[in-house]
Order: structure tokens, then C-alpha cells, then sequence
């Protein structure tokens, strides 16, 4: 079983038309040492026996519904409206492929310009691409173009930046000449956690390409943007600034307003379940003296020949089937289903739906805040928060978080020694509007009986 | 079909769309949590009722071509049937609805999936250790390439090059600059195939790895493979393989076995998880042994009955996804693989390539085939006969929307004139070729007599040909804000 449709009638009358005796004879080129292995693989299965097979795999996975979670971190369960689901799979979207023919992909290209006008809308910046694979390789671009546009050496990273996308980047950067460098920007004053931008701010110099900071932080923490952008204004360094949860520019300055370069992030939480972290789509948005420096897809807008208004891919000379080992990236195929769902979901939030979710995360998540206080924790972060905050796990947030798993049925966060081992004792707890009231009191009892 | 607003255009000043959550909590005022100064004075998105934005989506997709509609002959992306159950698979509630930080004990059917992916694919490749992190083909090369480095490095060595032939997708060159390799082009030899004596002297001792691709882009196996990586062996560089085309070699040829060092799959291709209007894809990665270390991390490990997450040793290339890679894809590749079995890929393979000669057998009349030999799973055709009649290939590929066909990859590979690369796939079935023949006669037939109707296709599609030059110039892409914005 193979999907293919050919009976033997038609490949035996196929054959004659090539003139070959048999199907063996087209694949003559290949050694013939070497040909016809045997593949050692499992019997195939009909589709009533495939689903009960990855059902049965899917069974040994906890999902949301099987017990309270708080794990955020970049992925966040954020409500997807069920039209979003039902758009994506329409044939006509998800069985496309990039837009090259723009006569026969008007749909696709009107989809990816909605989306770059939500970006740009979103972020307050001028221009976005039509997406990269996910937050973490669109930094990883974002540090590219920098050092392209600037030719300097260095690049500073504040440790509150999502620690994947951190070794992301300096995975893309490390067969080149560039000297990437992780500053700390959060501090701790006895329990608590507090922003500490200062040494972000010095680190930056006349070789520095450019500055990373995230909003909000790894760790949650709201923090004011302008001495960093100050410092890297003073030596000419560029801004990249990456998104924690796209829900909080519901709430938050978008980043075009406070002179941020480039903006990144992952839009996921947008378009669907976390799907164990992937597909996720990076956003990449910047000003527009950088367009032709963008990697990736544009949708441009344009006429027919009759002047009738139409879209199609633009600025290709940037891209690598045509400009080659000059390209501005290696890109091909990106996130288009994934940024799809993310711009029928905005549309249909609207301007008040997406407010009204951001601001019952930050509802949602001071509440938790409050519950787990009254609960006997410490609630470590010291500074404004949205939607995650950081808890005091006294002895360590790993063996806190078993604890809570396994005998409070929560699970309660994430150890947020992967950011630092200073960080090893507190819990990123992450809320949203889809946390329930129940929730919260199971994630609070919890606390309370592992104490 | 008439113009679609844009979705702003739909929007009114009050109007709702879906409705949040009822608030589970009392409000905590933003402006208590948070300073004035971060907070943002607008936010302006539209305002649409939710049957307005389901209709306007569901218009814009009616303005779209796809593999449900018919025959999408795009040249070297295998634009197969996606098969509906791997939807339905990726959509069960305990594989798509699981977090990428919850703990691997509460997520072992998602690592056992990926394990036994990662082991399927190396059953057919060939190759004994695979990683499923890369989102996507290009991302699977700039792996595959920083591997080889680091490889190189291990043994104390600097590699400074990389060898792409001329015919070679553009991702490889721009992935051995991204890797900081400078990159060396080889030209075609007459047959299609790789030129020995070029490659003899291109190979020295700063050449880190050739990046080839089998079948290559001109849809031929290359017949001196084995003497091909002889000689980049003995010259201490690697092979690179781009998998892009491996649809052609399901059960017919294990790669590895052909000595070949590193090499990415498209499981968006071969293993057909859906294109998506342009992605997502996945990119796994396929090396030998000597190469294993260096995969990049973190990877599914066994122990015992348990599966766990190793993170990236010291000698691995590091981390570049934020997770495990495009896993709702590897769900669907997996569901792929296990519906088809070992009988059924080579089948695959073999009705592929049986279409692609088929193609080429029933064209070579009408068409020029710069390459005439039995080729794999793609055929590249010449417009260059119509050329003398005042066509090129742009209008024979307009003429071809008109007829409802999705046409071929143009103008690729770029060695050949007014190419036309066409890969059927084994999901068309004869009838669907014949058809695709018939009109391809046609349109030669029009070339001949009625160049025009060529020049102004296509006049059946929901636009007509579009002012690309307009739009490179003075890019708009974005809605222009309104001053009157809220």
C-alpha cells in the first residue's frame, strides 16, 4: 500500500510507452552491489490499525486535561478559537506549497500579507517576514543580519533570554567569526529575583554587533527596556528584542516603540496545542532600511495586468534559489501552516479578544501568585510580571517539582536552573486564561502538603 | 473571482468576534501590575464577527491550488498525496496537546515515537544514526555541514571549502556560507553526471565536504557515485548528500551503503507530511557513525524499558531547535512509514519513477529533454524548441494554470535553458498523466499556432500575470496603517 493509484495493467502498458521490460530496468544506474536492499521494517498497517498504534503511543503521554499544568516557557496553552482548527484543514491550505505560482496562491499570499500587517501591528515595527522555523532560529537570523549590517564581532545576550534560543543562536554562529556572549541580567537578593540590566548595559561596546534582551524575561519579569537600548544607541549596537508570549503585546508596549531593531519570537501559542514543542513559527519583524536584509519569505502587495489588486512573494533576490551562496539565509521551507492558524486566530480575537486573554493571564497568574503565597511559598520575583513568575522551591526546584508530580498530581512549572545554576531553588510558574479556579487550588493544596 | 478585502477591511468599530474565556479569577488591573510606561496605549488589530473572518479565510483558500485539487508537478518537492490519517494521528489529544517541558516520564509515547522514527529511518537510509531535530531541509544541511566541521576539528584539522555542483538546489551554497565555508562550484559533466577529472583537481586539502544530491536535480542517478566518493574520501573530505529527492530510492538503494557520509530527509517530501502553504517541513538528519557524535542535541535516548532525554554531549554541534524539532510532523512521517511498510515505499519509489520515465517518454516528441536517459522520479524537460517560436518556459507554466495543473518547478535546475522540472509523484495515477500529456501536447500545438494565447496566460486563475517589478521596487508589504487607526 503505497497511496499509488497504478494497477499492473497500467504500469505493464506504461512500460511499453518508456520501452523498458520491467520496472527494475529504470533503476540500472544504481551499483549493482548496492541495489534492492531489503528494508527490515515493521508489517504495514491499514488505517484503522495505524491509529489504534499512535493512539495507543499517544496514551503514554500526560496532556493538559489529565492534570493541572502550569509549564509555560515559551509555550503557553492559550485559547485557539475552534474556526482555527477547521480553516487548517482545508485541503487547499495544508496540502499548498510555497506560493511560486502566484496566479494559482492568492489565497496563500493575501494570508501571509494579513499576517505580516498582524506582526508589524502586533510589534509596532515596519516590516515581517512570512516566518522562520521558530523563535529560537529566528534569533538565530537576527544575530546573522546584525553582524552582516554591522560587521562587528560580538554579541551580547542576557542570560533572561530563553536559554534554547540562546544555544540556538550560538549553534548558527559557531563556524563563524563571532564572539557571543551571555551577561547575566537578573539578580538575587536573598530569595527574591530582581532585573539587574546594568551589566547588560556595560557589556555593550564599539564591537558589539548587537544587544539581545527578552520581554518578558525568561523568567517573567517586565523590565524597562531604555538604558539597554540607550547604551547600544550610544555605541551604534543594534536592538533585538525577543517575544516571551505574543499575548502579552495585548498588553505591553510593542517593542517598534521603544527602538527595538529586530523583534523575534514564537507565535505557536497562537495556532494550537504545544505539540510537544514543535511546529512551532518564528516571528521576525524589523524597520524597513533592513527589508533587504530579511531572511525568509515576503508576501508583497501589487496589480495584474488588468490592475486588479494581487499579492505575490517579493524581494526574492534576497533568498537562496536565486541569489545562492549571497543569500541572506539558507531558508526554504518555513512555518506558513503554523503562522496561518496564528492570523485567523488574531482576526477573530480581534483587538478586544486578544486584551481581554492577555489580561486574564495576568489575572490568572497574580492569583496563582496569591493562592501559592497563602499556601506557605515565597514567591520569588521582585518585579512587574504578566503571565509567569518565578516560586522559592527551598532545597531545589527538581526535586520540588517530582514531589509536586507525583504526590500533588500538578505539574507545577519549570526548574529554572536551566537558566543559571544561582536559579536552581525557584519554579517558573506560568498561568493563562484557560486556568481554571480548580487549577489553582490543586497547584496551592499541592504546595501545601509537600512542604 | 473578485478581489478579497483584507481582513482589516472587515472590520467595525465594536464589532466581536469569538468571545474570550469567562474570567476564571477576580481582575487584577494591568495597570496595578504593571508600570504605566509598559503598557501600551493601542492595539490595533481588527475588529471582524467570527462568520466574517471564517468566510473571508475560507474565500482566500478557494483562491489556492493544492495537491486535493489536482495534479502539482513541482519538481524536486514531491508534492505527493498527504495521507488523511496522518491528520487524524497528529491530531490525537496525547500527541499534539503535551508540553515540551513536561517531564519524559509523563511523555513517553512521544519519545518512543521519536526513537522509532529516528530507527526507521535508518533502516532506510541505511545510516545508523539519525537526528529529527531540524524543522526543515535547509536547517538538516547547515547540521549535516557544522557535523563535518566539527568532525574535521576532532582530528585536529581546518577545512576551509566546500565542492556544489552547478546543478545543486541554492540552499547549498547558501548553507556552506552559513556554515563559513567558502564554496566552490562544479560544473555538470556532458552525461548529467559529476565531472571525475574536475572533481580530481577541485579535491584538495582544504576541502571540508562535496554537497551532491541523488538522484540529482536533473532527475538522473549519478552513475559514478561510488568512484565519486573514492575520490573526495581519499582526498580527507566528506559526502554530503541533500535527500531532497530520496522518494526515488525507497527500497532500490540504501544511501549509506553507497559510502556516503551525512544526509537530510524531507519528511515534507518523501514522507509525506503536508507542504502548508510553504511549511512547516522537517529535516531529519542521517550520518555514519563517525559522524554520530557530533548530531545535534538533545537526543532520545533507551534505557531499559524507558526513554530519556540526553542532553548535548561535548562533542555535539549543540542545540538548533527550541525543542525536540517539528514533532506534529515526525507524528505524521512515523504514521507514513508504519502505514506503508518496507513493500509499500519501494513501491513508492518504484510507480515514481515509473511516472517521471513515462512523462519523459510520452514528451520527448514535443519537448526538448536535454537529458535523454532513463531518469528517476523527475523528468527536466527544455522549452527551448518553443523558445524559437517567440514562447518561453514562463508562458508554457502560465498556459498550464489555464488547464487547471499546477505547473512544473521553471527555470531549475539552472544549467539547463528554459527548463522545466516535473515530478509526477507515484500518487498520479495514468489517467492523471494522459491528461497531463494531453495538455502539455496542446500546449505545444498553441506555441506553434497561437503563440499568444501563451503570452497572455493564464486568463482562468483568479488573477492574471502580477507586476513582480512594481513590487520589488516599492515593497508593500504590509497594510499601510490609516491615520485614523484606534
Amino acid at each position: 500500500m503505497s497511496y499509488a493509484p497504478n494497477t499492473d495493467a497500467d504500469r505493464a502498458a506504461m512500460l511499453r510507452t518508456v520501452g523498458a521490460e520491467s520496472i527494475d530496468d529504470l533503476f540500472v544506474d544504481i551499483p549493482v552491489q548496492h541495489r534492492d536492499p531489503t528494508l527490515d521494517l515493521p508489517p504495514a498497517l491499514p488505517e484503522t490499525d495505524a491509529i489504534r498504534h499512535l493512539s495507543a503511543l499517544g496514551a503514554r503521554n500526560a496532556t493538559s486535561s489529565d492534570r493541572p499544568s502550569f509549564l509555560g516557557a515559551g509555550f503557553y496553552r492559550h485559547f485557539v478559537p475552534a474556526l482555527v482548527d477547521q480553516q487548517l484543514l482545508r485541503s487547499e491550505w495544508y496540502t499548498a506549497y510555497t506560493p511560486y505560482q502566484p496566479e494559482m496562491a492568492q489565497g496563500t499570499l493575501q494570508a501571509m500579507y494579513e499576517f505580516q500587517s498582524l506582526v508589524c501591528d502586533l510589534t509596532g515595527m515596519d516590516v515581517s517576514n512570512a516566518s522562520l522555523y521558530d523563535g529560537a532560529s529566528a534569533l538565530a537570523e537576527a544575530v546573522l543580519l546584525c553582524r552582516g549590517v554591522t560587521r562587528r564581532p560580538r554579541v551580547i545576550v542576557a542570560d533572561t533570554v530563553h536559554p534554547a534560543y540562546r544555544e540556538v543562536a550560538a549553534t548558527y554562529v559557531s563556524a563563524l567569526d563571532v564572539e557571543f556572549q551571555v551577561v547575566p541580567a537578573a539578580r538575587r537578593h536573598g530569595i527574591s529575583v530582581r532585573p539587574d540590566v546594568q551589566p547588560l548595559a556595560d557589556a555593550i561596546d564599539d564591537q558589539t554587533s548587537c544587544v539581545v534582551i527578552q520581554r518578558p524575561d525568561f523568567l517573567g519579569m517586565v523590565v524597562d527596556p531604555d538604558p539597554v537600548v540607550e547604551a547600544a544607541r550610544r555605541h551604534g549596537s543594534r536592538v533585538v528584542v525577543v517575544i516571551g508570549d505574543p499575548v502579552s503585546l495585548g498588553l505591553l508596549v510593542p517593542p517598534g516603540d521603544f527602538g527595538a531593531d529586530i523583534v523575534v519570537g514564537e507565535l505557536r501559542s497562537l495556532a494550537g496545542p504545544p505539540a510537544y514543542g514543535g511546529p512551532g513559527a518564528g516571528m521576525f519583524a524589523t524597520r524597513t532600511q533592513l527589508i533587504r536584509r530579511v531572511p525568509g519569505r515576503i508576501a508583497g502587495r501589487t496589480m495584474d495586468l488588468d490592475g486588479k489588486n494581487a499579492f505575490v512573494l517579493t524581494l526574492q533576490t534576497r533568498e537562496q534559489h536565486i541569489r545562492r551562496e549571497r543569500a541572506t539565509s539558507n531558508i526554504t521551507t518555513n512555518q506558513a501552516l503554523v503562522t496561518l492558524g496564528a492570523t485567523i486566530s488574531l482576526s477573530a480575537l480581534g483587538r478586544r479578544g486578544l486584551r481581554e486573554i492577555a489580561e486574564q493571564s495576568l489575572s490568572a497568574a497574580h492569583r496563582t501568585a496569591e493562592a501559592l503565597t497563602e499556601a506557605g511559598a515565597v514567591i520569588a520575583t521582585d518585579a512587574p510580571y504578566v503571565n509567569e513568575f518565578a516560586v522559592h522551591a527551598p532545597g531545589g526546584a527538581a526535586a520540588r517539582l517530582e514531589r509536586l508530580r507525583k504526590e500533588g498530581n500538578v505539574l507545577a512549572g519549570v526548574d529554572l536552573g536551566c537558566v543559571s545554576p544561582t536559579f536552581h531553588d525557584l519554579i517558573l510558574v506560568a498561568a493563562t486564561e484557560l486556568t481554571t479556579a480548580g487549577d489553582v487550588e490543586a497547584l496551592a493544596s499541592a504546595w501545601a502538603c509537600t512542604r | 473571482m473578485t478581489d478579497e478585502p483584507l481582513i482589516y477591511d472587515l472590520s467595525s468599530p465594536g464589532r466581536r468576534g469569538v468571545r474570550a474565556p469567562l474570567p476564571q479569577f477576580e481582575r487584577v488591573d494591568p495597570s496595578d501590575a504593571l508600570p504605566a510606561s509598559q503598557l501600551r496605549s493601542d492595539l490595533p488589530l481588527p475588529e471582524a464577527s467570527e462568520i466574517d473572518v471564517m468566510r473571508h479565510f475560507l474565500r482566500l483558500s478557494h483562491k489556492n491550488h493544492s495537491v486535493d485539487t489536482a495534479m502539482y508537478p513541482l519538481g524536486s518537492c514531491t508534492m505527493k498525496y498527504n495521507p488523511k490519517v496522518n491528520e487524524v494521528t497528529a491530531r490525537t489529544p496525547g500527541l499534539a496537546d503535551i508540553h515540551p517541558y513536561q517531564p519524559p516520564e509523563t511523555a513517553q509515547g512521544a519519545l518512543e515515537l521519536i526513537y522509532e522514527l529516528e530507527a526507521l529511518l535508518a533502516a532506510i537510509t541505511g545510516f545508523p544514526a539519525v537526528s529529527t531535530q531540524p524543522a526543515a531541509g535547509s536547517q538538516g544541511e547547515l547540521c549535516g555541514l557544522l557535523s563535518i566541521l566539527a568532525w574535521h576539528q576532532s582530528r585536529g584539522e581546518t577545512r576551509t571549502q566546500v565542492l556544489v555542483p552547478d546543478s545543486a538546489h541554492g540552499t547549498n551554497p547558501a548553507t556552506g556560507t552559513m556554515s563559513g565555508l567558502q564554496v566552490i562550484s562544479l560544473p555538470t559533466a556532458a552525461d548529467g553526471g559529476i565531472d571525475l577529472e574536475n572533481l580530481e583537481e577541485s579535491l584538495g586539502s582544504d576541502v571540508a565536504a562535496i554537497m551532491l544530491t541523488l538522484p540529482s536535480t536533473l532527475g538522473l542517478f549519478e552513475r559514478r557515485i561510488l568512484e565519486v566518493v573514492d575520490l573526495v574520501h581519499a582526498a580527507g573530505a566528506q559526502v554530503y548528500c541533500d535527500g531532497a529527492n530520496m522518494n526515488a530510492m525507497l527500497g532500490r538503494v540504501r544511501p549509506a551503503d553507497l559510502g556516503i557520509d551525512v544526509m537530510h530527509l524531507n519528511l515534507h517530501k518523501t514522507f509525506s507530511t503536508p507542504h502548508g502553504g510553504g511549511g512547516p517541513g522537517a529535516g531529519a538528519l542521517a550520518v555514519q557513525a563517525h559522524l554520530e557524535p557530533f548530531l545535534p542535541g538533545p537526543r532520545v535516548v533507551r534505557n531499559g524499558d524507558a526513554f530519556e532525554l540526553a542532553e548535548p554531549s561535548p562533542t555535539s554541534i549543540g542545540r538548533v531547535h527550541s525543542h525536540l524539532g517539528n514533532f506534529g510532523n515526525l507524528v505524521r512521517a512515523y504514521t507514513y512509514i508504519r502505514s506503508l511498510g518496507a513493500e509499500g515505499l519501494r513501491e513508492a519509489a518504484d510507480d515514481a519513477v515509473l511516472n517521471a520515465n513515462y512523462l519523459r517518454a510520452s514528451l520527448s516528441d514535443d519537448y526538448d529533454v536535454p537529458y535523454d536517459r532513463t531518469c528517476m522520479h523527475e523528468v527536466v524537460l527544455a522549452g527551448t524548441r518553443q523558445r524559437r517560436l517567440g514562447v518561453r518556459t514562463l508562458d508554457i507554466a502560465k498556459r498550464l494554470i489555464d488547464y487547471g495543473i499546477h505547473p512544473p518547478t521553471i527555470y531549475f535546475p539552472i544549467i539547463v535553458d528554459e527548463a522545466l522540472m516535473i515530478e509526477p509523484t507515484e500518487t498520479e495515477s495514468r489517467e492523471s498523466l494522459d491528461h497531463f500529456i494531453d495538455v502539455m501536447r496542446r500546449i505545444a500545438r498553441e506555441a506553434e499556432s497561437d503563440p499568444d494565447k501563451l503570452h497572455y496566460a493564464p486568463v482562468n486563475a483568479p488573477v492574471r500575470r502580477l507586476d513582480e517589478v512594481t513590487a520589488n521596487r516599492r515593497p508593500n508589504v504590509r497594510r499601510q496603517p490609516s491615520a485614523d487607526a484606534h
